[in-house]
């Protein structure tokens, strides 16, 4: 089969409900995805932190108390490019740019060091928000991953 | 996921082993502020030598240790992170909040018999280092 260079070489998409043990299942998967391009361990670390940290907003925030489905989506492309998408259908960000900022939390008292988008935008290239109250929230991460045999 | 507690000579050891995310960070919280509630001691060493992942979940626990010791005119040291937590520990900042140190032993203070009893003031080098942090502490 022939893939263009605009499409994606594999895909996966990853549906579960917004229970906190998720949150490692999340990284499991999506690290378990991205090991056929074979990043470099730090790499993989990296995007392991970020995607945490995306899938632990939705399940905080995003659906704050109540369960809802979280969606995952990862996409790999040509050159180690890969995509990421943690979708929500929660309560949504009413003031995104806000919930970008460093150390901005709605949730002191569970100890949120409000630090989620902080270490998204410093471990991955590309970080995408896009919200809307009472429809949900989608969080599109992007960065190029070298694999260990191009490095080699 | 465990943590194993222990306090000795007012020095509360907290070491936690596996993840440390959002789902594992309200269980290591209620067992490491159980322990200081009881224990009321002057050190919280928080041991990462056996963590296997953290993302700012592990940041909000050590924050919040963090005020819960200084209200009790304690303080927090930070042991033994590998270099990926490391990172995220310095993109906190962290490091300007507690001490980060390379194994939970450097963490150890206090008093020369106390070191004594516990026999780990063998070389010179180690006692140098004890009196040195004693010296920074009382100064």
């Amino acid at each position: 089969m022939k893939r263009s260079a605009q499409k994606p070489i594999n895909e996966m998409k990853l549906a579960f409900p917004s229970y906190s043990e998720n949150e490692r299942f999340a990284r499991i998967a999506v690290s378990g995805f991205l090991s056929q391009i074979d990043p470099c361990i730090d790499e993989l670390s990296d995007i392991k932190t970020a995607v945490s940290e995306g899938v632990t907003n939705a399940i905080v925030h995003g659906y704050k108390g109540t369960v809802g489905i979280v969606q995952l989506n990862v996409k790999i492309f040509e050159g180690g490019r890969i995509y990421i998408k943690i979708q929500d259908k929660g309560c949504g960000i009413e003031d995104v740019e806000k919930a970008r900022e460093p150390l901005f939390t709605t949730a002191p008292e569970d100890d949120r060091a409000g630090l989620g988008f902080a270490i998204m935008e410093t471990f991955m290239e590309k970080v995408r928000v896009r919200s809307k109250v009472g429809k949900g929230t989608s969080v599109v991460l992007e960065r190029t991953v070298r694999s260990r045999k191009q490095r080699s | 996921m465990s943590t194993s507690i222990k306090t000795e000579n007012d020095i509360t050891v907290a070491k936690i082993n596996g993840d440390l995310d959002h789902h594992t960070a309200k269980f290591i919280r209620g067992e490491i502020d159980r322990e200081i509630a009881a224990e009321h001691p002057v050190r919280l060493i928080i041991d990462f030598s056996e963590v296997t992942f953290m993302d700012s979940s592990g940041i909000g626990l050590i924050m919040g240790r963090y005020k819960l010791m200084q209200d009790l005119g304690g303080d927090v040291v930070v042991a033994s992170p590998p270099a990926y937590i490391k990172k995220v520990l310095r993109l906190a900042g962290i490091d300007k909040l507690t001490r980060i140190v390379g194994d939970v032993r450097s963490a150890m203070p206090h008093t020369t018999p106390d070191v004594k009893e516990n026999g780990i003031s063998g070389s010179t080098e180690e006692r140098k280092k004890i009196n040195e942090e004693i010296g920074s502490e009382t100064n």
